[in-house]
């Protein structure tokens, strides 16, 4: 079944050990100049989760808010879809993760990705594309990835995606300090992130208003139709192209036999 | 048998020749080096010129082959026979460009098979990469037809019979991969600039790049009537632009009903960046051609004529970009500005182009339909 982490935005105090257990598990390399929480935090090649620090209104002032942010692993992912080569594929357990091996390079995925997920190696000759893969090894083993495993606060709870929902619910109703929204339940057609919190997701730099509808349904409506646009048109043309030869043909001959009579 | 091969060296095309081989070293570099060191995309834009005017524009601009082939090889309409050769032969030379400028384009260039044994059929991309290829081979033996009158003419025959199935599969693949290409955009819901984000992407990408053909012919015609003495008559290209200005109105009507059917109207009179784009592409690339085309006066003129056609190309090429860089930038943030190899390469193409096309014509029979027993003395 589908696995999920819930993010507790409420619980998160901002350590960063999260992305300091993800750069260790996925031995990635580290930048001074491009940190991994605080204000200036952005996911990059090398930096697959960031905490990203934001100061946000609330009842008239101003609190601190940490945002988790990473790949969601979307329930239908667009990288996934936009993929020619198959290189980005979602697991059954959910990861969404990627093959650099069949990887041409095409950077689709990037431009296809409703949360700008998708990074890029630009230094390096033959880069790959980066981004959370959502340990995949780790949940083979029945193990939470490792940021999850990671977290001293529990603001991030992994198991069922339905069950995690249900939660999330209860939450909600439970505490009026909450947001009455889940983002990731509907987001994209849904995501294996979930996150709650007390606090708009607009102002937490969430992208908001995206639409509910699966992205690879849009262009599978459309390019379902291929088939049947090749076949009927070529028959079209090939009907054409039979007709507009006969009409030739009649009428060279017709023109023979004027000559033949004169 | 004639096999002599010549190329007349004038100032103009020594300086394209440079160009050229400048080109040459530079996307050497770039395989060598990589696209960071090379390219100005960032994880912001990571599609910039290469892809946005050599790929997507160009496979637009070198529509002008299929449009001509359903004209005048399956309708059999006779009066476009003078053009056909020679708006094929640029659209192959088009296609060429654009595969060499797509595979500068991809990072992991070793792994470009890729795609052909791991099928990722659910992707638009899939389906353009296929077409492309395949059509470009379909392409290339096309022009067997017109090779084999000077070189291998034992093949000749042979090129002859199976010219109507490729002249088939060579209108359909076309019309396939025009029209994915505005799929590619569909994905960036909420993301592209809804002046241009529309369900209705591929059938515009389709019909704008049908359209532009016959104006690509007017110009190449002009050209080559410059170049090489090949005069068509004007009432065969006044007849190419009608046809080019009907799909034009219905594209207009489409467009318009398009924005009022997602209300989306208002934005373009919104006064924003975006909304000037819009008109300017509209007004300078459909609406003063429109008028030119159905005024009788207007395009009975060579004048007109090739300022319909300039116009048309200059719409197709502004339309691309808008939805390329325009309708991406308030979403994508950033900055982006192509760097000075992105333009050498693309500039070097478009270079290698042309010598190309003049080299074929002064070698092969294209100008005129009848083969040419003698060659022409130079």
């Amino acid at each position: 079944m589908a696995k999920s982490v819930l993010v507790d935005i409420t619980k998160c105090v901002g350590c960063g050990s999260c992305a300091v257990a993800c750069k260790l598990w996925n031995s990635l390399k580290w930048d001074q100049s491009k940190p991994v929480n605080g204000e200036k935090a952005e996911t990059s090649a090398e930096n697959w989760t960031v905490v990203r620090l934001h100061q946000v209104p609330k009842e008239r002032e101003k609190v601190w808010r940490f945002t988790k942010q990473q790949c969601l692993h979307c329930e239908e992912p667009a990288c996934a879809s936009a993929c020619f080569a198959r290189a980005i594929v979602k697991t059954e357990q959910g990861p969404v993760i990627y093959r650099a091996s069949l990887c041409v390079g095409c950077r689709y995925c990037m431009l296809a990705c409703p949360f700008e997920i998708p990074k890029y190696e630009w230094d390096k000759v033959f880069p790959q594309v980066h981004k959370c893969q959502m340990c995949p090894e780790r949940i083979e083993n029945g193990e939470s990835p490792a940021c999850v495993a990671a977290c001293p606060t529990g603001a991030l709870k992994y198991g069922e995606r339905s069950l995690l929902l249900q939660e999330a619910r209860r939450c909600l109703s439970s505490n009026s300090n909450y947001i009455k929204h889940i983002y990731g339940e509907k987001e994209a057609g849904g995501t294996s992130w979930l996150y709650i919190s007390d606090t708009d997701f607009a102002a937490l730099g969430f992208r908001t208003g995206v639409t509910s509808r699966p992205l690879p349904d849009y262009t599978y409506s459309i390019l379902k139709l291929t088939p049947a646009v090749a076949l009927g048109w070529g028959a079209v043309l090939t009907g054409l192209y039979a007709y507009n030869r006969r009409r030739k043909e009649i009428a060279g001959e017709t023109k023979e036999k004027k000559r033949e009579k004169r | 048998m004639q096999k002599k091969w010549h190329f007349r060296m004038t100032p103009v095309r020594a300086v394209l020749l440079c160009l050229s081989l400048l080109a040459v070293v530079l996307a050497v570099y770039r395989l060598v080096f990589g696209l960071g060191s090379a390219t100005n995309l960032n994880d912001r834009w990571p599609w910039g010129l290469w892809i946005g005017f050599d790929v997507l524009t160009g496979v637009a601009l070198a529509g002008g082959g299929y449009s001509t082939c359903l004209l005048v090889h399956v309708l059999r309409i006779n009066k476009f026979k003078p053009i056909v050769r020679s708006a094929m032969l640029t659209s192959l030379i088009g296609y060429l460009l654009v595969m060499g400028g797509l595979f500068l384009d991809i990072g992991r260039w070793f792994n470009f098979w890729a795609p052909f044994v791991s099928w990722g059929y659910h992707s638009v991309l899939f389906e353009v990469f296929w077409c492309v290829s395949i059509y470009t081979l379909i392409q290339t033996l096309e022009f067997g037809e017109i090779a084999t009158e000077k070189v291998g003419r034992s093949w000749h025959g042979f090129f002859k019979k199976i010219m109507p199935v490729l002249f088939i599969v060579g209108i359909v693949l076309p019309t396939l991969h025009q029209s994915s290409l505005g799929s590619l955009y569909v994905i960036e819901v909420g993301k592209l600039y809804p002046l241009w984000w529309s369900m209705l992407l591929p059938l515009f990408f389709l019909m704008s790049s049908f359209f532009v053909g016959p104006a690509m012919v007017v110009v190449e015609t002009t050209l080559a009537g410059k170049a090489h003495g090949h005069q068509v008559e004007t009432s065969v290209l006044q007849s190419l632009v009608k046809v080019s200005g009907s799909v034009m109105l219905v594209y207009l009507i489409l467009k318009i009903a398009d924005l009022f059917y997602r209300h989306k109207a208002g934005l373009v009179l919104a006064g924003n960046f975006e909304g000037y784009m819009f008109l300017l592409e509209m007004l300078a690339g459909i609406i003063i051609p429109l008028i030119i085309c159905f005024t009788p006066g207007l395009r009975s003129t060579k004048g007109g004529l090739l300022a319909f056609s300039l116009l048309v190309v200059a719409g197709v090429i502004i339309n691309r970009m808008n939805v390329v860089f325009t309708g991406m930038s308030r979403y994508m943030g950033g900055s982006y500005f192509p760097s000075f190899i992105e333009w050498a390469v693309s500039i070097g193409l478009i270079s290698a182009g042309v010598l190309a096309y003049l080299f074929i014509v002064e070698n092969f029979n294209i100008l005129s339909e009848e083969p040419r027993v003698k060659e022409i003395a130079h």
